[in-house]
């Protein structure tokens, strides 16, 4: 069973799947996930040998890939845990406090 | 039917021990506690002898027991446990969980009170506690019904119109060690009434991966999940009927929502469950004999409670006793009896209600106490009285 999730708001109480089960992986495509991220990555582009760490280490898959290299961050799913930073051998990450556009 | 009945002479916990052998679930986690220990020490001999592929999972506490069993069961294995009282309490934010996530996971619950003082004797406090936890309970007066309602249960709760957990209820000490005289079914006859497991999500499906127990925010849908708990919860009525018919087709024995005995005519009627019954069924022919119309209405499913039943049931009796083994301080009465109440109040029936608190941490309830109980309903109903009002029974006051 496909389980489209964008109508959800329209779901009756007996249409919802049992349980509260998801029945779809990844449907967090859907959703911006990283809206409450207090500090944000910064990739130093100078620093990184491109050893894919942070890649293995995000757990919600937010570290960009292109070819075997690092292309950036996903600051729509990234919610700012700073794993990467801590695990990046070359401190190639930086984590930076989150500003209101007015403050920057 | 089989020609020939195998007949026992054992207690409700061996039985129900007999009763997971057959069913033989995939997966058993549990907690020993006083009066369940005997179930999961004899089956666990079953699983020493290599009678039952179960995995026996032997963990540290109730809460892990429980925790345990959603795991197993969101995994997509047949999951049984069982407990009594503190342990029960323990499960307690589990409990919730394995309904809300409608996992069929069968459960005895053998009664017994909650300290303190620390008490190992029956009363219903322990699964009373549990009602709203979302589990359908069913009540057993013996032995026999302990491993009838056992068997029952796995195919209430994993019927695809219900998937609700069951809790299996009888009395601690009283039922669960008292020797009886139980008759049980051939093995093939519980492998086919109860069919093969199908879960209808698996953590271990990888072909088809799902998220169960996911976050559910202010804006989210936790109120329709409730909602649909509680429809399915009162759907689950039929499944209970359904599956009572099919099982006295294999036993000859008949289950439903609740057993009447010599209301047709009565004046009086007394509600109960579990094992005064068989006392109150005494107490109904000695004072039939003595010309009181008296009858007994024995309850056996708890949830999804049987309003519009008991309310017909009950509505041509002049008063109605409900005796609660299970007190709810700061309440107008106990459980059975507020249930009851509303019951009769919502179908606008006539009956006077009145509540007796009995048997609390093993109390004796015996012939002469409802023998009492009948003399105040012979008080009222010559005053006219239309009062109600709760009282109890063989308490020093
Ligand atoms: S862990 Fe650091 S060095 Fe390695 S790829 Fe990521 S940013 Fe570059
Ligand atoms: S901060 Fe956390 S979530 Fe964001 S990219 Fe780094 S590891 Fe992933």
């Amino acid at each position: 069973m496909k389980w489209d999730v964008r109508r959800i708001r329209e779901w009756k109480f007996y249409e919802h799947p049992q349980g509260a089960t998801i029945l779809e992986a990844g449907n967090s495509l859907y959703y911006q996930t990283g809206s409450w991220r207090t500090f944000r990555p910064v990739w130093i582009g100078e620093k990184c040998t491109h050893c894919l760490y942070c890649f293995i280490f995000c757990p919600d898959a937010a570290v960009k890939v292109s070819k075997e290299k690092i292309a950036g961050f996903d600051y729509e799913h990234c919610k700012g845990c700073g794993i990467c930073a801590t695990e990046c051998p070359r401190e190639a990450i930086e984590m930076v406090e989150e500003q209101r556009e007015s403050d920057r | 039917m089989t020609a020939k009945k195998k007949v026992a002479a054992i207690t409700a916990n061996v039985a129900c021990a007999y009763a997971m052998k057959q069913i033989d679930p995939d997966v058993v986690p549990a907690y020993p506690i006083t009066p369940q220990t005997t179930i999961m020490e004899e089956f666990s001999n079953y699983v020493a002898d290599g009678a039952v592929n179960t995995r026996l999972m032997r963990v540290e506490s109730e809460h892990s027991a429980m925790s345990a069993a959603i795991g197993a069961s969101a995994a997509g294995a047949r999951v049984m446990t069982a407990t009594s009282s503190q342990g029960l309490a323990l499960m307690w934010e589990m409990l919730y969980i394995a309904s809300a996530l409608r996992l069929p996971i069968v459960m005895q619950n053998v009664n017994r009170a909650l300290s303190a003082p620390i008490n190992i004797h029956c009363d219903h406090s322990d699964s009373m506690g549990a009602r709203d936890a979302g589990w359908i309970q069913l009540f057993s007066e013996n032995a026999q019904e302990a491993y009838d309602n056992t068997i029952q249960a796995v195919k209430i709760a994993e019927d695809m119109r219900v998937r609700l957990p069951v809790m299996v209820l009888y009395d601690g000490f009283i039922v669960s060690h008292a020797i009886d005289r139980v008759e049980l079914l051939d093995d093939e006859v519980v492998k086919d009434f109860i069919g093969d497991f199908k879960p209808v999500y698996s953590l271990l499906d990888v072909d088809n991966p799902v998220t169960v127990g996911p976050f559910d925010s202010l804006n989210g849908y936790y109120f329709e999940f409730k909602r649909m708990q509680e429809e399915v919860m009162r759907r689950a009525k039929s499944v209970i009927i359904k599956v009572g018919e099919e099982f006295m087709k294999v036993s000859g024995r008949s289950y439903g929502l609740f057993e009447t005995y010599q209301i047709e005519d009565a004046e009086y009627v007394l509600v109960l469950l579990g094992s005064a019954a068989g006392t109150a069924r005494v107490a109904v022919d000695n004072l039939r004999q003595q010309g009181i119309r008296i009858g007994l209405l024995k309850l056996r499913v708890f949830r999804p409670f049987p309003f519009e039943e008991i309310a017909k049931a009950l509505n041509s009796a002049k008063i109605v006793a409900v005796l609660d083994r299970s007190i709810s301080p700061g309440s107008q009465g106990g459980p059975v009896f507020q249930e009851v109440c509303s019951a009769l109040y919502s179908f606008d029936c006539s009956p006077v209600i009145v509540n007796y608190i009995y048997g609390l941490g093993g109390r004796e309830i015996e012939l002469a106490h409802f023998f009492k109980v009948v003399s105040d309903l012979e008080d009222l109903s010559e005053k006219r009285s239309k009062e109600s009002f709760v009282r109890y029974l063989n308490l020093r006051e």
